[in-house]
């Protein structure tokens, strides 16, 4: 049977299926893996609570592990704490802005203020520019910003911080 | 989801959480019927991002509300196979969709409530709500960011978007009464630390409201008695129209999975 070693390294190659450029454990939301008797837990984090990737990311799970030698393996949901862009891995930053989407910045203070109009100087993935224009709070995925370019006039995404 | 031991759950507690379920899942399955119908793209987009959340919502918390009856339901059963007087969301969340403007002034008024109420409950001494609200905390902020901006831009735009945020805050604005009204469910779920009884929330949530509508350019109106019952299962004749819609499927072929 698996190690716990060898489950971590199974899951380093499940892929985020809306981001392939990272990885499930990357991008923070593996949580815990348990050996038991009952077989292999693993315990997922959700990124947003309506995110559709979510049921199909514990499939992934489910089947690379098999796929790697395991018997049982169950995938469970841990809401608490709640996931965070900061539990991003730092060498998953510089493969997102590779891909085209800009590295969230650093989350906000938990609370209940709210900013208006907020600029977050986000510089453009390809051009480097500091020159950009947000189009709308919300991109292809909830997870994501979508950004105009005023320099190379392309558009991008930026991955909100949260 | 691990509930704590729920042999004493009381009528209060699990009213109080399928409040909370119910204004997500209404609110979330008006916000989905914008799809595709938006004035602009991203704007559909922000939509339908919008509406996932609070489906998302609705379903952490009506499985919650299905581990604290213990009768065995779900979050399927319960968002799908309930009567009309058996939704306790308040009214606000289920008047129709009219246009942007009303979409993004109703939003915000909903929003700005929503955040000061997961920011509360994220010290619930039901663990398992209190998790939700941490989760759902950091969505709530992206939605009264961006519910509040459209509000800012309507109102103070031009005289076309001003009329149509007018027009839409004078009609939702009476409905608001009903989220500070007291109860008895209120009073028990606060006294047993479940989470504040909403008329807590009032006077912060006026605090939040009342700058943006005023950055707006935008005429609060006066107060008045109107009240509504939603919340305790007296709901407009516009909820039974979005239920018949949002439950023709599993009604039709029982038992189906998707």
């Amino acid at each position: 049977m698996l190690t716990e070693a060898q489950a971590w390294q199974a899951l380093d190659a499940v892929e985020d299926p809306e981001i392939p450029v990272i990885s499930v454990t990357e991008l923070g939301i593996v949580r815990e893996v348990i050996l038991g008797e009952d077989g292999l837990r693993v315990v997922v984090t959700p990124t947003y609570s309506g995110c559709p990737a979510t049921e199909m990311i514990a499939e992934s799970i489910v089947n690379a592990l098999k796929a790697a030698g395991a018997g049982k393996v169950s995938v469970e949901t841990r809401l608490a704490p709640p996931w965070s862009t900061d539990w991003i891995a730092e060498g998953a930053r510089e493969k997102l802005r590779a891909y085209g989407i800009v590295p969230p910045q650093a989350a906000l203070a938990d609370g209940a203020q709210v900013v208006r109009f907020m600029s977050r100087h986000v510089a453009c993935p390809r051009c480097a520019s500091k020159r950009t224009t947000r189009l709308s709070e919300f991109g292809s995925t909830a997870c994501k910003s979508l950004y105009r370019c005023e320099d190379c006039r392309e558009p991008f995404e930026y991955f909100k911080p949260i | 989801m691990g509930a704590p031991a729920m042999t004493q759950t009381t009528p209060a507690h699990l009213e109080y959480v399928l409040r909370l379920g119910d204004a997500a899942l209404i609110h979330g399955q008006r916000l989905s019927e914008w799809c595709g119908h938006a004035p602009v793209l991203e704007e559909d987009l922000a939509l339908a991002n919008m509406a996932l959340d609070f489906v998302g919502q609705a379903r952490m918390l009506l499985s919650h509300a299905g581990t604290l009856e213990g009768k065995g339901r779900d979050e399927d059963t319960l968002a799908f196979l309930r009567h009309e007087g058996q939704y306790r969301n308040p009214t606000l969340c289920e008047m129709p969709n009219t246009d942007f403007a009303h979409t993004m002034i109703k939003g915000f008024l909903l929003g700005s409530f929503n955040l000061l109420m997961w920011s509360r409950l994220c010290g619930s001494s039901d663990k398992a709500l209190a998790a939700i609200a941490a989760k759902s905390l950091k969505e709530a902020r992206y939605h009264a960011e961006h519910t509040g901006d459209w509000v800012i831009r309507l109102g103070d735009g031009s005289e076309e978007s001003h009329r149509r945020a007018q027009a839409a805050l004078d009609i939702l604005w009476p409905y608001t009464n009903e989220l500070f009204a007291a109860n008895p469910t209120d009073d028990a779920a606060a006294a047993a630390g479940v989470g504040p009884a909403w008329s807590e929330l009032a006077e912060a949530w006026e605090a939040a409201v009342l700058p943006v509508l005023q950055q707006a350019t935008l005429t609060v109106p006066a107060r008045t008695p109107f009240q509504t019952y939603g919340k305790f299962g007296r709901h407009s004749e516009h909820l039974g129209h979005l239920l018949a819609v949002m439950q023709h499927l599993p009604r039709s072929f029982p038992g189906a999975t998707w």
